[in-house]
């Protein structure tokens, strides 16, 4: 039934942290890997190894350049690059389940994972249309609608070992930067971590009120203070010698002519 | 969006199809026995054709059925069930009109109802969606139905009515696309919303998630069409309502001249709402190009 939930016992989702994603894509390939081969239909390659390949992806990582306004602190601030993984956010309320027309979207009671029934899918389209974020993609091969399954068949799976009962992606991330859990829990780790970093929405004017959130990444630090980190390694280990040489130094010094002031661990 | 040739064609003729339904609905024209079979025959044949266009672009047609059971929350789904309803009511009704020389008043006027209702879900369709700023509007409605009830009244052969009609229908044309070039901005959604990440400053589209395209960028960022959308509105406008105004209002005599006419017209004015329709598609923007930074 497409009709929307209106509780679920749980919000499952995921939290991705912008500050600390490197964009290596690891998720992406895990993800296709794992969702190949397992829930639904596989997710097909188009023209693979030819001039112009694509395919089906369920998650997919963008890059933006965010050009930080000038202030009288930092008149001239770098851009920051973000990296940005982006897939089914779990909207509560999700309009690509409201759409179908046959009710092979669905979102579900116990957990709020939204879900598709390939054997009820025509492949219309309208459900990718709906959503604004992108997170459906019509299968080339299969004529079916593609979505994230938050890794289902993981998740609650008692055949794994527990620690890989998780997300592909989550299980894969080689940076931390993607977090599961149940963000209908305020008490959970996600939850938390969402209020402590002030976590936020895609496109909150939509009002499909997503279940993923994503933690904006922290101002980056200055330029000079990054090269200090390496100044006591260059500088000097004793600053003023001793015995011998010590008296040698104070002996030339005294001399009348220019000496070049003593080197120090400042580099040009 | 991407102007596929088979949403177009099921939205243009099934609109007209169903607009002419309506008209012999009401009685306008009353046509009973070999007229009206001709009369009923296109009807049909642009309704039905229309759907049955509009099925190409499943990825599993063989399960349309499937598509009727979702009318409680899926336009796509109510339009099913008015289109159904609506080729049941008035094949009834045709049939009374045609073998009985019978008018059944009541079912003319729910068959017109439904048949109109088809038209507004399908415009509904589009109107729903908030990802695409350009349709989610009150005129998208309007536009689909007045186009319905202007064709369908040149195809009924209501010269006189027909006129007023295709006026009106041009005048809220006009209104749809002067509204619709400012939606993307009214909407609010930009990058700073897509992304979150503005503070303050100002976000750029780096780098693609991938070196090819995909079905999202095929299917949502299609910007050949727009190329040449000022001479396409032209186009729409002077086919599709200012030809037929003036084959409508041309004072001929002979009845074979003036059957030519209305046949040019009707002509005409398809053409026109194609290529509007046409349009309606390829300068839509759905807010997930932002991602891309393309629109």
């Amino acid at each position: 039934m497409t009709e929307l939930p209106t509780t679920t016992a749980k919000k499952m989702g995921l939290v991705i942290d912008l500050d600390t994603c490197v964009g290596c894509h690891a998720c992406v390939i895990s993800c296709k890997g794992w969702n190949t081969e397992n829930y639904g239909a596989p997710l097909s390659d188009q023209d693979a190894y030819g001039a112009a390949p694509s395919g089906t992806f369920l998650n997919r990582v963008h890059s933006f350049e965010v050009q930080p306004k000038a202030s009288p602190a930092q008149p001239d601030p770098a851009a920051q690059l973000i990296h940005f993984p982006k897939s089914c956010l779990h909207c509560e309320e999700a309009p690509c389940v409201t759409v179908c027309p046959t009710g092979a979207s669905y979102k579900r009671v116990e957990d709020g994972i939204v879900l598709v029934n390939e054997s009820d899918c025509i492949g219309c389209g309208l459900c990718a249309w709906s959503c604004p974020y992108g997170a459906r993609e019509l299968d080339l091969a299969e004529g079916v609608m593609k979505k994230c399954t938050l890794c289902v068949d993981r998740i609650y799976n008692e055949n794994l070992p527990e620690v890989d009962r998780v997300p592909s992606c989550v299980r894969t991330c080689p940076a931390g930067a993607r977090h599961f859990g149940d963000l209908g829990d305020p008490d959970s780790d996600v939850s938390q971590l969402v209020a402590e970093r002030g976590g936020m929405d895609l496109m909150p004017e939509m009002g499909t009120k997503p279940v993923n959130k994503y933690l904006p990444p922290r101002p980056k630090d200055k330029l000079e203070e990054q090269i200090d980190i390496l100044a006591p390694l260059l500088a000097p280990v004793t600053e003023e010698p001793g015995g011998f040489l010590g008296w040698l130094d104070k002996a030339l010094d005294r001399l009348p002519g220019q000496s070049s002031s003593q080197s120090s661990g400042g580099s040009n | 969006m991407h102007p596929a040739p088979s949403v177009i064609l099921f939205t243009t003729l099934s609109g007209l199809g169903f607009g002419l339904l309506a008209f012999l609905g009401l009685g306008y024209p009353a046509v009973t026995g070999g007229v009206a079979f001709v009369f009923y025959v296109i009807a049909y044949a642009l309704a039905v054709g229309g759907l049955l266009a509009s099925t190409f672009h499943l990825g599993h047609p063989e399960r349309a059925l499937k598509a009727f059971s979702q009318w409680r929350s899926s336009w796509l789904s109510r339009e099913g069930l008015c289109a159904v309803a609506a080729l049941l009511t008035m094949g009834l009704f045709a049939l009374g009109a045609i073998f009985l020389d019978q008018h059944w008043r009541i079912l003319g006027l729910l068959g017109a109802g439904l048949s109109l209702a088809t038209v507004f879900t399908t415009s509904m369709i589009y109107t729903q969606l908030k990802t695409i700023p350009r349709w989610n509007m009150l005129l998208t409605p309007v536009m689909f139905l007045s186009f319905s009830v202007a064709g369908g009244a040149l195809l009924a052969g209501q010269e006189r009515l027909s006129i007023w009609f295709l006026l009106a229908a041009s005048a809220v044309q006009l209104a749809y696309w002067v509204k619709g070039d400012q939606a993307f901005a009214a909407s609010g959604t930009t990058m700073e919303t897509a992304t979150g990440l503005a503070g303050g400053g100002s976000v750029r589209a780096f780098e693609p998630p991938h070196t090819g395209s995909n079905y999202l960028l095929r299917e949502f960022v299609h910007v050949v069409g727009r190329k040449h959308a000022m001479k396409l509105r032209v186009l729409a406008l002077g086919f599709g309502f200012i030809l037929p105004v003036l084959f409508m209002v041309l004072p001929v005599d002979s009845s074979l001249i003036k059957h030519l006419m209305a046949a040019f017209a009707v002509l005409s004015h398809l053409i026109g709402i194609a290529v509007s329709r046409w349009l309606f598609f390829a300068q839509a923007e759905h807010v997930v190009g932002l991602y891309y930074g393309r629109r």
